[in-house]
């Protein structure tokens, strides 16, 4: 493998690694709070489809970002609804919006673009384009670090950076704001919340929130960044994959990156090798697709150390004497 | 002792105070006054009303009717913020800590100074300084609260409401679950606060603790404030009988055992459990017949292992012999079902979770562990006719109130869901019974029946293995006491020559005896 090779895929890596991170911090804050939400994958889908769909008829992406995090909100609002305020279980809630987006995206769709449950390619202004950093051009000419800067470092959507950039943020607010340490505390022992006088159903709220927010970016990513337009299912199980790396990641903001970094080097390189050969032994496609898969159930079967979930995760807040 | 001074308006004064939960009236016209710089009492049976009139107090529950003022002035406490802002602290029984956050982090919670957690934990580390000097109450501020003891936790509970200025400190049960030593500091902390004009008030069952520490105390029976007296001048049978309702034997009456032949012989058992951390390391203990051997241990030291192992519920190593026969420790042979056919009885430390199912009814209960016993068939299906008739038997003889089989084990108190577990337990006559936290939750009348019941076993030549964390408890039935700390067996003593002073160091895992101080340094090492 030669170094540009390297950098290509080490780029496309960052590419493909930016919904999963979005996606990831997006679960990370509803789940330090106490909210399971495996209904990641739903929200990001109905970002992607109203995320393209509004660019295409306005021509502007930014106000596709906002219909996309509005559509997300919408869903996080229906969560909160369902497990905070009904008490209801936060599983069958989050597997309900995900069945309703994935049906919902394509009906409308087809109802509002004619082209088989997509939406027309996305072109132009309509589009996320890649940002040329300055000295990109510049260093150009520079060996090793000029292909790093230029390629690897610069060119890529506004949202990308965005995304890398709310890692050390979240950090920063969860361990260093008072906004921070009650969401932890609640998702750990509500009751200590609420008897210190602070609301388990505000704090909770907002965290889903604020999930929605990080979802309809992540959705808005997929069809309006790294690809033209949206298609049907097109979050083709990120959304769990980014909850493999919640886990993984022991439900801290550092380490959601690095395991979304390496399950977006899986991806790059699933497809960059079609068929991978490795002298004589082709290993298909299909095995580099599950490999994050795999690898999620490895880590939890225990490599990695035990994972403690947010103690009072998955449990609405029944409040008793 | 800080004399109420009449001239001053009470720090709280509740008048009137009603709760109904659907058709149960929980609080029943309820008015009280406590002094400003006093400590005072409310005891009750369980179910008498206690907790919910704290929680009024709180701001958990809304009163129906009835009105609350503090210092005088009249205040609508709507929830925890109001009841914060007036001034009122809350230790519940069951703490509410953030387990994975340092001290510091707890303290603060909800009661940051701004937006940034630096400044606010500056603040608190300098306050939670002052607070440790004036009151004893030392904890490091950097530990991590699932790091700490139990009393130690309790210390932050209370830092908690100092650091947010809080003049009058509620405690529900707060020695439930100290050793005595951690009791009496526990005390002490609370005559410091007394002594600064802090108001306390202390809920609690223990008449021990009313008489020592309070000036004044409230009685609550069946959600009514039966009486307010000074403590000075009240005795804990007349407490006893206004909680109740009528005379209360607070002694347990006993003759001499009388021990018999070896029942139980347990040597070197040993026990690891799922997570790799060793339980019991290596206990030898015996039983003989006509014997109560009490142990005496803080929670969590092994205790429930060792029942659980005797009664086949877990595996262990070592050997246990019943009446000379070895017992297999680990396979065939080691459950619950065997163990019971050989004349082991388990009443389990949580009825709720082991003794008894819930939903079900009284005497589908009563035929738990023993529904495959002759009596109980008929051709392939169970006689269920059989077993209400027992059921019903059991019920009149052990006093279970309502005596009607066809109700579920939940809408019984739990004194007679608890007279229930026993009742099945005893009845089947057996050469040992294991009995783990035997009143635990339950009210003072049915404790009195239950200890009676042990005693009345034990004068039969049956062996009974008691465990419990009530050290009073020990102390009336055991005719030999074993305190267990950390998995071992701290030694062997006679409830006649020891006290408990003694036994408390034993419990926190000190067997010299003859320097207290070291207690203190081990406790906070």
């Amino acid at each position: 493998m030669d170094f540009l090779t390297l950098i290509q895929i080490l780029d496309s890596t960052i590419r493909l690694a930016t919904p999963l991170l979005l996606a990831c911090l997006a679960g990370l804050y509803s789940e330090r709070a106490g909210v399971f939400d495996i209904g990641l994958e739903g929200k990001m889908l109905a970002a992607a489809f109203l995320s393209a769909a509004v660019a295409y008829v306005t021509g502007s992406v930014w106000l596709g970002l906002l219909a996309g995090i509005g559509a997300s909100m919408l869903l996080a609002l229906v969560h909160g609804l369902a497990s905070i305020t009904f008490r209801g279980n936060q599983l069958i809630s989050g597997v309900a919006i995900n069945f309703l987006a994935a049906g919902l995206t394509v009906l409308v769709a087809q109802s509002w673009f004619q082209q088989g449950g997509r939406t027309p390619s996305l072109m132009g202004g309509a589009r996320f384009e890649p940002i040329t950093l300055p000295f990109a051009d510049a260093l150009s000419g520079v060996p090793f670090l000029g292909p790093i800067y230029g390629d690897l470092v610069s060119g890529h959507s506004v949202l990308v950076y965005m995304a890398f950039a709310l890692v050390p943020i979240t950090w920063w607010i969860l361990f260093r704001t008072r906004f921070g340490l009650r969401l932890r505390a609640v998702g750990e022992n509500p009751a200590a919340v609420d008897t210190a006088g602070v609301s388990v159903t505000r704090l909770r709220y907002a965290a889903v929130l604020i999930c929605g927010v990080l979802c309809g970016v992540a959705g808005a990513y997929l069809a309006t960044g790294l690809q033209a337009g949206f298609v049907k299912d097109m979050t083709a199980g990120r959304g769990f994959i980014a909850l493999a790396a919640l886990i993984f990641a022991k439900w801290r903001p550092w380490n959601a990156l690095w395991a979304c970094l390496l399950f977006g080097l899986l991806q790059a390189v699933a497809l960059r090798y079609q068929n991978l050969d490795l002298g004589g032994i082709v290993i298909p496609v299909q095995v580099m697709d599950v490999l994050p898969y795999i690898l999620t159930v490895i880590f939890l079967a225990g490599f990695v150390g035990k994972a403690i979930p947010p103690r009072a995760g998955g449990e609405p807040y029944v409040k008793e004497r | 002792m800080a004399a109420p001074d009449a001239a001053k308006a009470p720090a709280i004064e509740l008048r009137g105070i009603s709760k109904s939960f659907g058709p149960v009236q929980a609080n029943k016209d309820i008015s009280i006054r406590v002094m400003p710089g006093t400590i005072h009492g409310i005891i009750g049976e369980n179910g008498a009303g206690k907790s919910t009139l704290m929680s009024i107090l709180y701001g958990f529950y809304k009163a129906d009717s009835g009105e609350v003022f503090i210092n005088g002035t009249k205040t609508n406490i709507t929830d925890s913020q109001a009841a914060i802002a007036a001034g009122i602290g809350m230790v519940f029984q069951h703490f509410k800590l953030v387990p994975n956050f340092t001290v510091l982090e707890n303290v603060i919670l909800g009661a940051e100074d701004g937006a940034l957690l630096r400044p606010s934990l500056a603040k608190a580390r300098k306050e939670l300084t002052a607070l440790a000097k004036e009151y004893e109450l030392n904890v490091d501020p950097d530990s991590v609260v699932e790091d700490l003891s139990v009393g130690h936790q309790q210390r932050v509970e209370i830092l908690k409401a100092l650091y947010r200025r809080a003049e009058i400190l509620i405690l529900d049960e707060p020695t439930g679950v100290l050793t005595p030593a951690e009791a009496d500091h526990l005390f002490r902390i609370l005559e410091n606060l007394r002594r600064e004009g802090k108001t306390i008030i202390l809920i609690t069952h223990k008449l021990r603790e009313i008489m020592e520490i309070t000036d004044t105390v409230s009685v609550m029976r069946r959600g009514e404030m039966t009486a307010t007296v000074k403590t000075a001048e009240t005795s804990p049978e007349h407490l006893a009988e206004l909680m109740v309702g009528r005379k209360v034997l607070l002694r347990v009456d006993k003759v001499p055992a009388a021990p018999g032949a070896q029942i139980l012989e347990v040597e070197n058992l040993q026990v690891v459990d799922s997570s790799g951390v060793q339980r019991l390391k290596g206990i030898d203990l015996d039983i003989r017949a006509g014997e109560i051997l009490g142990i005496a241990g803080v929670a969590g030291n092994g205790q429930s292992e060792l029942l659980e192992v005797l009664g086949g519920m877990r595996e262990a190593k070592g050997s246990i012999r019943l009446n000379g026969q070895p017992l297999p420790l680990s396979g065939a042979g080691a459950d619950a079902s065997a163990r019971r056919q050989l004349g082991i009885a388990h009443v389990p430390e949580d009825r709720h979770r082991e003794g008894l199912i819930l939903d079900f009814h009284a005497w589908e209960n009563v035929a738990f562990g023993y529904h495959r016993d002759e009596k109980y068939q008929r051709g392939l299906f169970m006689d269920n006719d059989a077993l209400r008739q027992d059921t019903q038997a059991k019920m009149a003889k052990f006093d279970v109130r309502p005596p009607d089989c066809w109700l579920s084990a939940k809408s019984f108190s739990g004194g007679n869901q608890q007279k229930i577990v026993v009742a099945r337990e005893i009845e089947r006559n057996p050469d040992l019974l294991l009995i783990g936290q035997p009143t635990r939750g339950v009210d003072i009348g049915a404790i009195e029946f239950i200890h009676e019941q042990i005693i009345a076993l034990r004068d039969q030549g049956k062996a009974i293995l008691l465990v419990s964390v009530e050290l009073d408890e020990i102390f009336a039935l055991s005719d030999r006491i074993a305190v267990m700390f950390d998995g071992q067996i701290m030694g062997f003593r006679d409830p006649a020559t020891t006290d408990e002073k003694e036994l408390g160091l034993m419990m926190a895992g000190i067997t010299d005896t003859r320097d207290p101080v070291s207690q203190e340094a081990s406790q906070h090492g």
